[in-house]
């Protein structure tokens, strides 16, 4: 007996993007947001672990070859110069993947960078589910870890807009902070909405009635087609877009939750310690007896293969993300 | 003016008023002041890493008294160089030099360890003024110094960076990291200075996590790599100084690596079996500050 199958999907370079085809998209938006920022800030610098090139560094360094220091494949190094760079007044932007940033050079960012609250910038490449390489490359905690670090201000961005306007926030903001990068040909999504990133709020993208989404990263992307795909089944939805995830705005997310419509947070991160736990957090500390759905990848590691069949697999299409809402409302 | 240039001047203008005799006296002089206050401190707070301090002692005062460039008035002047303690258990050394330097009042020292003081037990940039980093988890200073010597570099800067780290930290791996890097970015004004006391916190160096060959690894780490009694004063200073007429803004970074004796200046401790931290009865404080200054006028008027 046999049986027709469609061919497998084939696991991508490392860094396989996550936009649609046809999606509009803007490259390397963080490189070049930087050298912009650069170009008004001479105290910018830039560094990296080996992964200039595949954290858009590249740019930077090519704008500014003086400026770029290139410490090897040594993240404890990475963090730690950098940490000293910031002590002699610089403003570094440090970039490496993120599961190297929050697993491996965690003490060296803690106590060298958060302790002092010095303005070092930490650039993680490939967070949440945005690589096929499998948990030695998937930052799907790194959130959870980073969450617990007093000081650090997390990021995680939407899409080439967010970061392009973070980034000189990120720079003009004391203290340590932490991007969740998104990189190479990157969607650009929020210019179809009266929206601006503002470092530690929250925005409402658009209204709705039945159903409230708190999300951030490029969840937000899905959210937005979720919303829309939703609107045929005559299900109404609001998108609360939540960038900062610390400190994160509680004020403005209770006020979208603590309503009648079904509250979801979605997250390109584990349901462990990331904006599910935050929000819930926010939740039971304001007293507010509400249930919030978490859209987020299992507390489990993920697998290897293509991209659009793990975010099919961990839930995060926006197949998935319709299919839950459906049967949330039963 | 290049650093090289600078430094030499001063090492020669200080030829010219002192002689290496008078120098070496003057220098081993802090050096004593310096046990003195570590023991009193170490008195007041019934305990602490007092035999590390001895031990060091005379690393500290070398720099302190003789090679570092600072404002003690204005701590956070731009124009210092900078010394980075990696080893935050040893504040309580490094806090008997900074009063040695006027940074800090003498009698604050009493402070050490208490409630409220800025002078915890493990040293931090934040409570501390001279205490350029906070220390403790160890392996993390050299990488610290790297970036700072890469800033001031980069920013037209002739300052100088001295580490000081321990011998347990040759066990970290980041320490490697950073030796690497300051070799590959030249960073010729960066001078590592690590206290080979031969003891760890469970036991004797070569029975946690054998080190040596200590030299061969730093030479093969491309360092300007010096070792010393870190003991003798007037070897240490003549590393230094051989430090310093090398330094550069790009060049190769040096390392002195001292061997010196945990307890240094007090017999009683000296012969104690050596623990990373030392027991000392209430008692025993009188003798220790007794020997030490008997031993001290003794070299003195020898």
């Amino acid at each position: 007996m046999s049986t027709t199958t469609a061919p497998k999907l084939k696991t991508s370079a490392m860094i396989a993007s996550f936009a649609d085809a046809g999606q509009k998209t803007s490259s390397a938006p963080f490189g070049h947001a930087l050298v912009k920022a650069a170009q008004e800030n001479d105290k910018i610098v830039g560094l990296t672990a080996d992964l200039g090139k595949y954290t858009d560094m590249h740019i930077f360094a090519q704008a500014f070859p003086e400026r770029f220091f290139q410490m090897g494949m040594a993240e404890q190094l990475l963090f730690g110069a950098a940490a000293g760079m910031a002590e002699t007044g610089l403003v570094p932007f440090a970039s490496t993947y993120s599961v190297f940033a929050a697993r491996r050079a965690y003490d060296f960012l803690c106590l060298d960078s958060a302790e002092p609250n010095l303005n070092v910038n930490i650039v993680g490449g490939l967070p949440g589910l945005t690589t096929g390489y499998g948990p030695s490359h998937q930052a799907t905690e790194d959130m959870a870890i980073f969450r617990g670090m007093p000081n650090l201000t997390i990021v995680d961005p939407c899409d080439s807009i967010d970061i392009e306007q973070a980034v000189p926030q990120l720079a003009a903001s004391d203290g340590p902070t932490y991007l969740r990068l998104l990189r190479g040909n990157v969607p650009t999504v929020l210019d179809e909405y009266d929206y601006t990133f503002d470092l530690g709020k929250a925005k409402a993208l658009r209204g709705g009635n039945d159903v409230v989404f708190i999300s951030s990263g490029l969840m937000t992307m899905r959210a937005l087609q979720a919303a829309k795909a939703l609107a045929a089944h005559n299900v109404d939805v609001a998108v609360v877009h939540a960038p900062t995830i610390k400190p994160f705005d509680t004020a403005t997310v209770l006020a979208e939750i603590n309503t009648d419509r079904l509250a979801v947070t979605l997250e390109n991160h584990s349901v462990v310690g990331g904006l599910f736990e935050t929000v819930a957090s926010a939740v039971v500390t304001a007293g507010v007896g509400k249930r919030v759905v978490p859209i987020a990848l299992p507390d489990a590691f993920l697998d290897a293969g293509a991209l659009p069949t793990l975010h099919e697999r961990y839930g995060i299409s926006v197949q998935r993300i319709v299919a839950k809402v459906l049967a949330e409302l039963g | 003016m290049a650093a090289t240039e600078e430094a030499q001047m001063t090492a020669t203008q200080g030829t010219m008023t002192t002689t290496a005799k008078e120098r070496v006296d003057s220098v081993s002089a802090a050096a004593y002041r310096i046990r003195h206050h570590a023991l009193n401190m170490g008195e007041v707070q019934g305990q602490g890493y007092v035999g590390q301090a001895l031990g060091a002692s005379d690393m500290l005062a070398a720099v302190y008294a003789d090679q570092l460039r600072f404002q003690a008035a204005e701590p956070e002047w731009e124009g210092r160089d900078r010394f980075l303690l990696s080893t935050g258990h040893y504040a309580i050394g490094h806090y008997a030099a900074l009063a040695e330097a006027g940074i800090i009042p003498v009698e604050e020292l009493a402070t050490y360890g208490s409630d409220d003081s800025r002078l915890p037990m493990s040293g931090m940039s934040t409570y501390t003024p001279g205490m350029e980093i906070s220390g403790g988890s160890l392996g993390h200073g050299l990488s610290i110094a790297v970036g700072m010597a890469l800033g001031l570099r980069h920013q037209g800067s002739a300052a100088r960076i001295y580490n000081f780290l321990s011998d347990g930290e040759l066990d970290e791996g980041s320490t490697w990291e950073a030796a690497m890097g300051a070799h590959h970015h030249q960073l010729g004004n960066l001078t590592a200075m690590v206290d080979i006391n031969a003891l760890q916190a469970d036991g004797k160096t070569d029975t946690v996590l054998r080190t040596e060959p200590v030299t061969e690894k730093w030479e093969a780490f491309g360092w300007y790599t010096q070792r010393v009694d870190g003991n003798n004063m007037a070897e240490l200073l003549r590393a230094f100084d051989n430090a310093a007429a090398q330094a550069a803004v790009d060049g190769r970074p040096s390392v002195i690596l001292c061997d010196t004796k945990v307890g240094r200046g007090v017999p009683l401790l000296e012969e104690r079996e050596k623990a990373h931290f030392m027991r000392i009865e209430d008692h025993e404080w009188q003798l220790c500050r007794e020997q030490l200054t008997a031993g001290y006028e003794g070299k003195a008027t020898r």
